[in-house]
């Protein structure tokens, strides 16, 4: 085969972008801009419209006019639902519940993973694996075989937990240890191998190596893990709404729908009301943890 | 302090042998370094003797006790790793005391056992920073301030100066024999580099496919290697290998290299040469004089390496 170059003098040269890297940055700013914009309102506009709704009267609520405006502010949906014992009850429930299952959840998922990542043991991963594997089975697969055990369980040894609030102390885990675990598996696998090594020989046991160690260098992990517990445990829905029925048992988000809604009846100024109180605490505890959080989730990205 | 010893040592992973049975004595207060290409079990041997990994057969001896089965801890060790494995949330005082704390030490005790190992160091003023305000040289001086404070037994360094530039590398290795002069700990340090071998160690161990190919010192190693590996392991430029064959020219034992370059042995020496197919020069040991018609090498015999 013979080979020749073929230059074409009439071939149209292409022509030279100078700065083009500055001009696809400020093109990728302004769709980052524009798309950012975009999913603020969108996210933010059913706050706002529950914060809009919540200053208003019920017979604002029903008029027909701008829905997106407040002709005639009050706080009167605020003042009637915290003093009215029903929703700080609710309030409280859903505290205590979320406290404790965050309790509970660290004092499992960090021993757990702490075993799992650095203790090699026979099947460690796998059982790792399976950790996982849990957290991918939905809730509302579970809730209906966890009631008849539950059930079960009461009719065996005549210890009612069906309608206790304590009840959700052992269901609200089997959601969060599994993720979790997960991501403290992740986020101590990426502490170096001679670190603990290093401890070992500087006389710590495995226990020492944890607390002194692995948790401290983890800290932003543990923060991320403890901020998604509280979060599924205070947004938790399914749950108690089938476990507990008791009015003084419930907790805010079922309390809220169960009590607020009569019938047909929509009492929507409370419902918003209680809606943006329900949405504060994770907000503040966002708000204060948010750059742990992130680093917490990045750590979590990049390992396996 | 205490003397090291390994009879036998076996590490085997699965299938593979990293460790194929090796002794090994190390005195008291001596510096010994294993080196070897990568994957030669040097690391392996030296996280044995420090518990780190178990052993498969053989057994390891610190201070005429066997510890086979002693967890790392109650080895009595102190151990420096390549990436210095400082904890990163404690201040550089509190790094060098963490082992003392953990095993409750009198405050006093600690802080003079920290500032003497500071000063010993240089690093008093950077006793309240955290390592990640250190500079490589720095974090390495703090990882060995941790050893020394615990007065231990051994010392075992692996790799400890693979992550610093080429300077302070020199730099350090005169600070970590400065250390060892000082404190006189029994020291294994593990390298892939020679040149570091050669000029920190008592004696050095050569190691090649999980197995010793030679002890001995840094002299012996480079006049007198003992195999054709550990020739061609020391020494910088590396040494030559020329195939040759020995002839009997007119009663004289004569090396032939090639149909027109050969040359005679001594006759005091050349008994020990009987057989040999191949030699060796150092490239430092030649001169060659070009303009004339055959190289002409000035080589000592004691310089060459003959392999049986």
């Amino acid at each position: 085969m013979t080979s020749t170059v073929v230059i074409d003098k009439a071939a149209p040269t292409r022509k030279v972008k100078y700065g083009s890297m500055s001009r696809d940055r400020t093109w990728a700013l302004r769709w980052s801009y524009f798309f950012l914009t975009l999913f603020a309102a969108f996210s933010l506009l059913p706050p706002l419209y529950m914060l809009i709704t919540s200053l208003k009267s019920s017979a604002e609520i029903s008029a027909a006019t701008n829905p997106w405006w407040v002709f005639h502010p009050t706080l009167s949906n605020y003042i009637e639902l915290l003093t009215s014992n029903q929703f700080l009850r609710f309030f409280w429930n859903s505290a205590w519940v979320s406290i404790i299952v965050v309790t509970i959840t660290m004092l499992i998922s960090v021993p757990a993973a702490f075993a799992l990542a650095r203790m090699k043991f026979w099947g460690s991963a796998t059982l790792a694996t399976g950790v996982f594997l849990t957290y991918l089975v939905p809730d509302t697969l579970l809730f209906l075989p966890l009631f008849k055990m539950f059930a079960a369980f009461g009719d065996w040894t005549g210890i009612q937990l069906i309608n206790r609030w304590y009840v959700l102390l052992i269901l609200y885990p089997t959601l969060t240890v599994p993720f979790c675990t997960w991501i403290m598996i992740g986020y101590f696998a990426s502490i170096p191998k001679e670190l603990d090594e290093a401890a070992i020989i500087d006389g710590a046991s495995w226990f020492q190596t944890l607390t002194r160690i692995f948790i401290p260098v983890a800290l932003p992990g543990l923060i991320a893990a403890t901020i998604f517990a509280f979060t599924v445990s205070w947004a938790q829905f399914l749950y108690p709404l089938v476990f507990t029925t008791s009015t003084d048992q419930l907790v805010m988000p079922v309390g809220i729908i169960t009590t607020l809604i009569k019938g047909d009846v929509f009492a929507w100024g409370q419902i918003m009301t209680g809606a943006l109180l329900g949405a504060a605490p994770p907000l503040i505890i966002y708000a204060f943890l948010m750059d742990y959080y992130i680093a917490g989730l990045t750590a979590g990205a990049t390992k396996g | 302090m205490a003397d090291v010893t390994l009879r036998k040592v076996v590490k085997r992973y699965d299938e593979v042998e990293a460790v194929r049975g090796i002794d090994l004595d190390i005195a008291d207060h001596e510096f010994v370094v294993l080196v070897g290409p990568s994957g030669c079990g040097k690391s392996t041997t030296l996280r044995m003797i420090a518990g780190l990994e178990d052993i498969s057969d053989g057994d390891i001896m610190i201070g005429g006790d066997v510890v086979n089965d002693v967890p790392p801890k109650d080895r009595d060790i102190a151990m420096v790793f390549q990436n210095y494995a400082l904890y990163p949330h404690m201040t550089v005082a509190e790094n060098m005391s963490f082992g003392l704390r953990l095993k409750r030490y009198p405050k006093a005790e600690i802080k003079s056992r920290v500032d003497e190992a500071a000063r010993m160091l240089d690093i008093v003023e950077l006793v309240d920073r955290k390592p990640k305000q250190l500079s490589g040289g720095q974090r390495q001086r703090v990882a060995m301030g941790r050893a020394i404070v615990r007065n231990p037994k051994v010392f075992l360094f692996d790799e400890p100066l693979s992550n610093l530039d080429a300077k302070l590398r020199v730099q350090m290795r005169i600070e970590i024999k400065k250390v060892h002069q000082k404190v006189r700990t029994t020291t294994v340090y593990v390298t892939h580099d020679q040149v570091e071998a050669m000029t920190l160690a008592d004696r050095v161990v050569v190691m090649n496919h999980g197995r010793i190919e030679q002890i001995g010192t840094p002299n012996e190693l480079y006049h007198k290697p003992a195999t054709k590996f550990v020739a061609s392991f020391i020494g910088s430029p590396a040494m030559n290998f020329i195939p040759c064959r020995l002839e009997d020219l007119a009663g004289k034992l004569h090396v032939r290299l090639t149909d027109r370059i050969a040359f005679p042995l001594p006759p005091a020496r050349a008994a020990r040469y009987q057989g040999v197919p191949r030699t060796s020069p150092r490239p430092n040991s030649m001169q060659s004089r070009a303009w004339r018609p055959s190289i002409r090498c000035s080589m000592s015999p004691s310089r060459w390496e003959w392999r049986r």
